[in-house]
């Protein structure tokens, strides 16, 4: 879990891991580095979510492959199927923002990045989406997340930094330590 | 074509009596255009008269190369003409090459293969032949080419985060690039296809009006119309097709990146 004050680099952080600035340093998940694999497989094992999700066509639907897998993560972020007739155009920042959640899963992705997930939403869709982000913590998958909120972080980090100058420092130590994305440089 | 009919400069004048009269309106309703219509106008007849000089010369001597070089010169202007109309550019050497390099390749290669097989002038390279033929293919072109620029440079930019979505998605540069090309390549066509659907209903082009002025046979001027439009419009195809996917793979890189740092700023 990551916070730190606007503008100190969080979301760029992110960004560089799945390489989309150019960036130095080397970049692993578990054994792999990332300049060993073509950068859309990469990006594929390692899926980032960022705080506002892009779209190229009017439909949402036009933005999924449907599958079972992806209706199942829809209902438990609290969208309807029918979501997928729906425009673009009318949807409300929180379904903007689940849906790029929904998207980013449905990939299967073996770790995760979060750029505050759930900024445009409220308690209860918190909630749900926190649900799904621990379940995923449960399957193995690895997630570095950014989120401004405190008592977020000490509900879901297994440990939390800020990120301050250019520099992550550790917040607190808590259980366990996760594998998987390790930066240098 | 003996029987077309010799201008005297005194009918030009006569024809600037119009260009006097449009000015008269622009003062009337204060338009503020007049200054410029003027400028313009002068501007048009000295370009006019120097080129006719230079052909008259260029005609003369009848040297490959020295067509070549003319054409090439062209070639420089209209590239000028493209970096120009771009909002967005890709910096540095990018920039100007990639449109001014696609629309020559294109014209000179559409221009080459009319020159030594379908018109066959005495030698090929006749300036009568070649210039004209590659000016209007040039022009085409150059307009197909900038449009096309301008729409991927703006289109990428403004839906960067469309496109970085599709990229996040594991999709290679060009797949995630692939909606926004199709755009401009349409932007690009479009002018060729409104210009060919338009052809004989709402405009008679100019080159044949001319043949037809100077008492060719309308039949025959029609032939050359169509070759040209043909020409064009493959040279149109080619320029806009290089030019959009050469500054696409220039917008990004090996590692699936959207480059647009790589635009002027």
């Amino acid at each position: 879990m990551i916070s730190g004050s606007s503008g100190a680099g969080k979301s760029l952080f992110l960004r560089a891991i799945v390489d989309l600035d150019v960036n130095e340093g080397e970049v692993f998940f578990g054994d792999i580095e990332r300049n060993v694999i073509a950068a859309h497989i990469w990006r594929s094992l390692v899926a980032f979510v960022p705080a506002q999700t892009g779209w190229w066509a009017d439909k949402v639907g036009d933005h999924f492959e449907q599958s079972e897998l992806v209706d199942e993560i829809l209902l438990k972020v609290g969208l309807p199927l029918e979501v997928f007739d729906w425009q673009v155009s009318r949807l409300s920042s929180g379904e903007m923002q689940r849906l790029g959640l929904v998207r980013a899963l449905a990939l299967k992705p073996k770790f995760l990045l979060l750029d505050e997930p759930t900024s445009a939403l409220d308690k209860k869709t918190t909630n749900m989406i926190e649900v799904l982000i621990k379940e995923q913590l449960d399957n193995g998958v690895g997630i570095i997340m950014i989120s401004h909120d405190d008592e977020q972080v000490k509900r879901l980090a297994n440990r939390s930094f800020i990120l301050e100058n250019g520099e992550l420092k550790p917040q607190k130590s808590s259980r366990g330590s996760k594998k998987g994305g390790r930066k240098n440089g | 074509m003996a029987d077309y009919i010799l201008l005297s400069y005194w009918d030009l004048a006569l024809g600037a009596i119009f260009i006097l009269l449009n000015g008269a309106i622009s003062i009337a309703f204060r338009l503020g255009l007049a200054k410029k219509l003027f400028i313009v106008t002068f501007r048009m007849v000295v370009q006019l008269s120097i080129v006719a000089l230079l052909l008259k010369g260029i005609f003369t001597i009848s040297n490959p190369w020295i067509t070549l070089l003319v054409a090439l010169i062209m070639v420089l202007f209209a590239g000028r003409e493209i970096y120009a109309r771009q909002e967005k550019k890709l910096a540095g050497f990018w920039g100007f090459s990639i449109g001014a390099g696609s629309m020559m390749v294109a014209g000179m290669l559409v221009t080459l293969i009319a020159l030594t097989t379908q018109i066959q002038p005495d030698p090929w390279f006749k300036p009568q032949f070649a210039l004209p033929l590659f000016g209007m293919i040039l022009g085409n072109t150059m307009t197909g080419v900038s449009l096309a620029l301008d729409n991927l440079t703006t289109t990428l930019k403004r839906e960067q985060k469309a496109v970085e979505a599709l990229l996040l998605l594991g999709k290679t540069r060009f797949q995630a690039m692939l909606p926004f090309i199709r755009i401009a390549l349409r932007a690009g066509f479009m002018p060729i296809i409104n210009a060919m659907a338009a052809m004989g209903i709402v405009s008679l082009p100019g080159m044949m009006t001319g043949q037809i002025l100077s008492g060719v046979d309308p039949a025959e001027a029609v032939k050359y119309q169509i070759l040209i439009l043909l020409l064009t419009a493959g040279a149109t195809g080619l320029g806009v097709i290089s030019a959009t996917l050469l500054s696409a793979y220039r917008l990004s890189d090996n590692r699936d990146r959207l480059r647009l740092d790589r635009l002027k700023k």
